[in-house]
């Protein structure tokens, strides 16, 4: 009698491991790790990155994946990011990261992700070298969901054209390799296209006196002043431009989508971008009222794009059926995904071929001005 | 006989690099002028200068407290930020005008400096120097990190809001702005205020005597702690003064901006002879226009500024380690 209760038991145990191990979808738990700023100058690209990814997670857990998440500060510098990288690696255990923001932060981490056979795909990182080794060989374990540096420097060089400018001031920090091929490309397409770049600057982060390089924009009497930075340094820039009495229109990147961004200094300015919530597309719509109602703003680019990155990623696991990235980086080049940043498809170098959104400041806020296709 | 001759060969070689020196800058600006008109080098002086003003009122800080305890304070550049986000909260949460703001930065700074000198410098004012200098950098980087958490100030860069409208005026091509004219107006007030204070009155009489000689000082009646805790108040209420006119002229703050500033109002106080006051503010004007006129014309300036600016640090030195207006003096630090 005794025997055959303990039969019982052990057999209860078996059943019910087995059973849960069922519920996981044959997959187990996944274990993610996401790699972003979350403090520093550009914290609050960090903050969208991770609840746009979050929220991509809920979704799948409340349809029954089983997901353990792993945050780091990465703080968009390049030996926080290494540190960050090999910290949920070893410790962690992770198999897949979601990060990081800036391009000078995830080259290092693709580094470490290829030699130690972990997946990665950033949301936002936009500089060619993140999926690209410098021999030119694709990086078989990154992926990107954004577009890249060059294609966002030729759609700033084409709008400059379309609104009429024949000469264009470069403004870029040195230290920041985003910053600088967004630069560089523009120069490029722009003197191709025939205008002109009289006032090509560079500056480093730590610089707030930009009375000089602006005494120059002034003198060169430009029509348009790139300024491809992030929002601070736009900021700034924008406020000492204003007492130098300059009149050029001001452009720039992704990097000016921030709610600290300060239009009033802005008014008539435009900046390329990921994508608008002014889009009418479903995705778009039901993604940006599902962010509202669970974070009370509306989603920027980042997070979208690190919705559809995480959603990218968890797409790919559940076509491989297994928990293991050198199966899952296959599936995930060949994904054919429809995201709310527009229909993605990987290209040999792991980079989205996709469209992009020009954004327009006007009466004091942000409005979607026009679609271009690379 | 030998020794004679070299001695004199050395004299030789200084004076031949105080006259190649001099017709250089000279040159050099007939050079600038030529090239790119008076206009665009009227504009970089006046541009440089107004950045010299600021780095005169954080220069006068170091200069003072070094003239009376021989300690160059490196958290006086920390000082100076404390005083830029105390008028950035003055001004963005309780709505308060530019001059309420400023004193109020002034008063904080001042208090704060106190506060380190009683608390960091004073107990090691008998210990051998070097142990008060590396507490100054501790005291340095404290400031910086302690600041940089997120109940204090937080990391971040913080966008400064002007508490005045941006005016700007065009005198014959070369602009002027109102922050221009407040920058120039408050520094030199402040500095003539501190000239009086320094020569004019019984105060200013018991911190020379003490930077002169401690002990005698003492025997005299002068109260010599009082008196070095005033000076340490005085030079950070300059430098919270700076920090406000900084953030306004280049409006964004974060934890670590006293850094650069403070480096280089240091180098300033260096190069017009450290503990020497005229020297500071000559020296801050120097820099100022070193800084901006780097940029403007030499081809990639904006990536040479900072090398350039301490490389002038590394060649006064050679020729004239006492500084431009110093005296000659042997001093271990």
């Amino acid at each position: 009698m005794k025997r055959q209760l303990w039969i019982l038991v052990v057999l209860m145990v078996v059943m019910s491991l087995v059973l849960s191990a069922c519920a996981g979808g044959g997959v187990g738990t996944i274990k993610i790790a996401i790699l972003v700023p979350l403090s520093g100058d550009v914290k609050t690209f960090g903050e969208s990155t991770m609840n746009g990814a979050m929220m991509a997670i809920e979704e799948a857990k409340a349809k029954g994946m089983k997901i353990e998440v792993v945050s780091g500060d990465s703080k968009c510098d390049a030996q926080e990011a290494a540190n960050a990288a090999n910290k949920v690696i070893s410790q962690d255990k992770v198999k897949y990261i979601i990060g990081e923001v800036c391009s000078s932060a995830s080259i290092p981490i693709s580094l470490i992700v290829n030699q130690n056979k972990v997946l990665q795909i950033s949301p936002t990182s936009t500089n060619p070298g993140v999926t690209v080794n410098e021999d030119g060989s694709v990086k078989p374990y990154t992926f990107r969901a954004c577009f890249l540096d060059p294609f966002q420097g030729e759609v700033g060089a084409s709008l400059a054209m379309e609104l009429g400018a024949k000469k264009a001031a470069v403004l870029f920090d040195v230290g920041n390799d985003y910053v600088k091929d967004l630069a560089t490309y523009f120069k490029a397409a722009f003197e191709k296209k025939g205008g002109q770049v009289p006032v090509y600057e560079a500056y480093t982060k730590d610089d707030t006196d930009f009375s000089a390089i602006l005494g120059k924009v002034a003198v060169a009497n430009v029509d348009v002043m790139y300024l491809p930075d992030y929002y601070p340094k736009v900021n700034l820039i924008a406020a000492q431009a204003k007492e130098k009495g300059i009149k050029a229109i001001m452009m720039g990147g992704d990097g000016w989508d921030s709610p600290e961004l300060k239009l009033d200094l802005l008014e008539g300015c435009y900046f390329s971008n990921h994508y608008s919530p002014d889009d009418p597309r479903p995705e778009v719509q039901n993604f940006v009222s599902a962010y509202k109602a669970k974070y009370g703003s509306v989603p920027d680019a980042l997070a979208t794009l690190a919705y559809d990155a995480a959603n990218i990623l968890l797409q790919s696991i559940k076509d491989a059926g297994k928990n293991d990235p050198t199966v899952v980086k296959d599936k995930m080049a060949a994904i054919q995904f429809k995201g709310v940043s527009g229909d993605i498809s990987f290209d040999k170098n792991h980079d989205p071929i996709k469209k992009a959104a020009i954004i327009k400041i006007q009466g004091g806020k942000t409005t979607f001005y026009k679609f271009v296709a690379p | 006989m030998n020794n004679s001759f070299v001695k004199w060969l050395l004299r030789i070689i200084v004076w031949a690099i105080y006259i190649a020196l001099g017709i250089g800058i000279i040159v050099g600006i007939i050079l600038l002028v030529r090239l790119n008109g008076p206009v665009f080098f009227v504009q970089a002086v006046l541009d440089g200068i107004r950045l010299g003003f600021v780095y005169a009122l954080v220069a006068l800080g170091y200069t003072m407290v070094y003239g009376i305890v021989r300690l160059i304070n490196f958290a006086h550049g920390d000082v100076f930020m404390v005083g830029a986000f105390t008028s950035f909260f003055a001004i963005t949460q309780y709505k308060w005008g530019f001059v309420p703001a400023i004193l109020l930065s002034m008063i904080v700074c001042a208090f704060l400096n106190i506060v380190i000198e009683r608390v960091a410098y004073k107990p090691l004012r008998e210990a051998p120097r070097i142990a008060a200098l590396i507490t100054a950098v501790g005291v340095s980087f404290f400031l910086e990190y302690f600041t940089a958490l997120k109940w204090v100030f937080g990391a971040n860069f913080n966008t400064y809001i002007r508490p005045f409208e941006v005016v700007v005026w065009n005198i014959g091509g070369v602009l002027i702005s109102n922050i221009t004219i407040v920058i120039a107006a408050v520094a030199i007030s402040l500095l003539l205020g501190l000239q009086y204070v320094v020569y004019r009155t019984k105060i200013g009489k018991a911190m020379r005597a003490t930077a002169l000689d401690k002990p005698t000082a003492r025997l005299m009646g002068i109260n010599v702690d009082a008196t070095i805790s005033l000076t340490f108040a005085l030079g950070a209420t300059l430098a919270g003064a700076a920090g406000v006119l900084y953030a306004i002229a280049y409006p964004q703050i974060w934890t670590f901006m006293g850094i650069m500033p403070g480096l280089k109002a240091f180098v300033a106080a260096v190069l017009g002879g450290i503990g020497n006051i005229s020297g500071a503010f000559v020296g801050a004007l120097l820099m100022g226009s070193i800084d901006v006129l780097v940029v403007s014309f030499v081809p990639t300036g904006s990536r040479l500024r900072d090398l350039i600016v301490f490389l002038v640090l590394i060649v006064v030195f050679l020729i004239k380690p006492a500084g431009i207006f110093g005296t000659t003096e042997i001093e271990k630090v």
